[in-house]
């Protein structure tokens, strides 16, 4: 394939949209309230709507009839790029709402920058995409403070969520070597230098929300470089369905 | 960032483009709407530029849909072509199309920082669609659509959307 490391970038960005879509496309009719339940799927709903602009964008780079469905339905568990993070399932809504921030807070820094990408149609994406993430980031920001200084049990649950998730907040910042590759083209972003910046700014948070900032160091990552954490497959399993037992079907 | 972008249209054209509304706002047309970024006819063929509202607003392959027939109708092939950037700005919605969204029930979008302060709960500023009164509160900051807000009048107690500002 030509330009093999700029389609695995797209998808480094796009598969993290796609699963968290996925996932919070899950909780469809089952959130906690209306309010909610409606908040949650219109998140999903943007987060797919970013996807097939990547994917639309990274079918070209697969050849002649390819379709963003070929990148969304047909790779295999290790062919998705995205963050262990996104993928970790649905348990209660404080854990869903933890998980969203701490992906929403990187999502956000990583737009800002990559609308100044050289690549337009990725700055094209990202300058639609900010807007959105804006919103994303609000509301779940507004749920971490409820939360975490709402009552007794609200905030343990919200303590248990941050405590459980900070270990894949690492990988956020992990450049694999297609990253840097892109990155030094001025096409992709280095983010590894906003790190600090997204600690500063979660931590913050956790703190107005009187929350615990966790001080393990015990990080784990792989799923950048497609080893995923054994919840993958399950979620593959449901997203797939369709094109893997109707090969081509379309609406 | 902030250039003002007019759109491209061809006057003949115009009479078509206002049969074709937004399936989601009826109310208003896809000139109102500010989605028609361009619409050039040559040699027969009528080439459109359309701009989502939102990424994921699946409005925008109806609306896609609905073109190409109107079009089809008028005996004219209407190609289509999505175009992410510069990206869509409430600011593009027309002074009618914020009227006709008002009477229909939604509130307009305010301006930026003022819809901030809104959907924080800081400021009562949107005003209620039935009685007119700003004594308004957020239920949610996601409506029945992406592009909405709940919101409820404390006065008449009309529940009622609230069209986001997005620029
Ligand atoms: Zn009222």
């Amino acid at each position: 394939m030509e330009n093999q490391a700029l389609y695995k970038y797209i998808l480094g960005i796009a598969d993290n949209s796609l699963i968290l879509g996925q996932r919070l496309g899950e909780l469809c009719g089952h959130g906690p309230s209306l309010e909610t339940d409606i908040a949650l799927t219109n998140i999903s709903l943007d987060l797919i709507g970013q996807t097939r602009s990547y994917y639309q964008y990274a079918a070209k780079f697969l050849g002649e009839n390819k379709t963003e469905d070929d990148v969304a339905f047909l790779r295999l568990e290790n062919e998705y790029l995205n963050v262990l993070l996104v993928e970790q399932p649905n348990t209660h809504f404080g854990y869903v709402m933890a998980r969203q921030y701490l992906f929403d807070v990187f999502h956000l820094m990583l737009m800002e920058e990559l609308q100044h990408s050289k690549d337009i149609t990725l700055a094209a994406i990202a300058r639609k995409g900010i807007k959105e993430v804006s919103y994303h980031k609000r509301f779940s920001g507004d749920w971490i403070k409820r939360l975490g200084d709402g009552t007794e049990e609200s905030h343990a649950k919200m303590q248990e969520a941050i405590n459980d998730l900070w270990r894949f907040t690492e990988e956020l910042f992990q450049m694999t070597e297609d990253d840097r590759l892109v990155t030094g083209e001025g096409v992709g972003i280095d983010i590894s230098k906003f790190k600090e910046a997204y600690y500063d700014e979660v931590t913050a948070l956790l703190r107005e929300a009187t929350l615990t900032i966790p001080e393990s160091k015990f990080f784990i990552s792989g799923g950048k470089e497609g080893r995923h954490s054994e919840h993958m497959g399950y979620l593959l399993a449901d997203l797939q369905y369709m094109q893997r037992t109707y090969p081509n079907m379309s609406w | 960032m902030t250039l003002v972008h007019e759109p491209n249209i061809d006057q003949s054209l115009i009479p078509i483009l206002e049969k074709v509304s937004d399936p989601e706002i009826p109310v208003l047309t896809v000139l109102d709407l500010g989605v028609i970024r361009e619409a050039k006819l040559s040699d027969g063929l009528v080439e459109i530029k359309l701009t989502p509202t939102y990424s994921g607003c699946p409005a925008m392959d109806v609306i896609g849909d609905d073109l190409r027939k109107a079009f089809a109708d008028e005996g004219m092939v209407a190609k289509i072509e999505l175009v992410l950037a510069p990206a869509w700005s409430t600011d593009w919605i027309s002074e009618s199309g914020r009227n006709k969204m008002e009477a229909y029930g939604i509130a307009p979008p305010l301006s930026a920082s003022a819809d901030k302060e809104a959907l924080l709960g800081k400021k009562k500023i949107v005003k209620c669609t039935l009685c007119g009164s700003t004594n308004t509160h957020v239920v949610s900051q996601f409506g029945s659509t992406a592009c909405k807000a709940l919101f409820k009048c404390d006065d008449c107690l009309e529940p009622f959307d609230y069209f986001k500002c997005l620029k």
